[in-house]
């Protein structure tokens, strides 16, 4: 059995995940809303698949400074999840949560880091209960992990991961709306064993892949 | 004017001084400069796994330890630097995530670390001075002029190793 190479991705696949950005962007976004007590707005996923050396363009220069929020997901499949925001828009969202008003280049704190972690858990959550629902299959988030540090560096974690199996890495990007816009990727990663499970439970034929 | 090569994520590019050559965001992924002082040839390649040897889809040349250095030097002796004299400086390798659980893939910062060290090695290339490890990204620009390697890091001042 050959390796299964995320490069021959399907356009099925793609619709996939196109319709996985869709539902949990809804929920991450209801979520939000809650949390923050605002009314939030989101626009239509995009998908992107993007060569290793094209990663850091796509979010304005692999030295921009970003938070990402990373878990480990166990269960029906094992893997790895990401988001990623702006640090312009993780101090606002740090600063909404709290209840205060720092400025954008002040570092963030132990409780601000926190408050992100929280973000995150709650963003990632809606994701992967999405996904869950969609494939039936059973997927429990670790607790979150945050760094906040230039895009490139937080994207070599999951960029290795694919880098496993494939020379592309796949994330979905969405926007939401408060009273200023955030945008935020996405970026889920199954190990291979895992991809198999999730396509095979949607019904996707599998044996391209093989 | 001199120029400042870009290098990005699994890739690898040389340039000659007075040009310099740089990558972003360097996190796990290992930044391997290497230079020929005297034709003042220099190179930099940006590696993301440690072993081509381990997993079969490996294709991409500059993705590996093992592979993107060995081509970094092909690449530069092609120009017309020499093996001989060629000197290397390391950056990167850093653990992103305080993840607990010591799982394979989590470590992959040290492993790159300790791949390129034993790749460089193979080829007689001396290890000048490194600057790897922790758990912060780094973007690094190399003057094949001097040797000079900086390093810059978010809310750190700039090194030069």
């Amino acid at each position: 059995m050959a390796d299964l190479s995320l490069d021959a991705l399907s356009e099925q696949y793609y619709d996939v995940l196109k319709e996985l950005g869709n539902i949990g962007a809804g929920n991450a976004t209801t979520a939000l809303a809650q949390m923050l007590g605002a009314k939030v707005d989101m626009s239509v996923p995009s998908v992107k698949l993007l060569e290793f050396k094209d990663v850091g363009d796509c979010m304005g220069g692999a030295d921009q400074i970003m938070a990402g929020i990373y878990l480990r997901m166990e269960g029906d499949v094992d893997g790895s999840i990401m988001f990623l925001t702006g640090q312009k828009e993780a101090r606002y969202l740090a600063n909404k949560l709290i209840m205060q008003d720092k400025s954008d280049d002040e570092p963030f704190d132990e409780m601000e880091l926190s408050a992100l972690k929280e973000i995150g858990n709650i963003i990632t959550g809606s994701y992967l209960n999405s996904l869950a629902t969609m494939t039936n299959l059973k997927m429990i988030p670790s607790v979150p992990y945050v760094a906040v540090d230039m895009a490139g560096a937080i994207l070599s974690v999951p960029a290795i991961e694919f880098g496993l199996m494939g020379d592309k890495l796949l994330l979905i990007e969405n926007r939401f709306s408060d009273d200023v816009q955030i945008s935020g990727y996405f970026i889920l990663l199954p190990d291979i064993d895992g991809y198999k499970k999730i396509l095979g439970s949607l019904g996707i034929d599998i044996s391209m892949f093989e | 004017m001199p120029e400042i090569i870009k290098v990005g994520m699994a890739d690898l590019n040389t340039c000659k001084a007075p040009d310099g050559i740089t990558t972003l965001g360097l996190g796990s992924c290992c930044g391997i400069a290497i230079r020929d002082p005297v034709t003042k040839i220099g190179g930099l390649a940006h590696i993301m796994l440690p072993d081509s040897t381990e997993i079969r889809n490996n294709n991409n040349i500059p993705k590996f330890a093992d592979t993107g250095i060995r081509e970094l030097v092909k690449r530069m002796e092609a120009l017309g630097a020499s093996k001989s004299r060629m000197v290397a400086k390391l950056a990167g390798g850093a653990t992103m995530f305080a993840f607990q659980s010591a799982s394979n893939s989590m470590h992959v910062g040290e492993r790159n670390v300790a791949a390129s060290l034993k790749a460089l090695k193979e080829l007689n290339i001396r290890v000048l001075s490194q600057d790897t490890g922790l758990n912060f990204g780094r973007t690094v620009i190399f003057y094949p002029e001097t040797g000079d390697y900086v390093i810059r890091a978010v809310g750190k001042p700039e090194k030069i190793i």
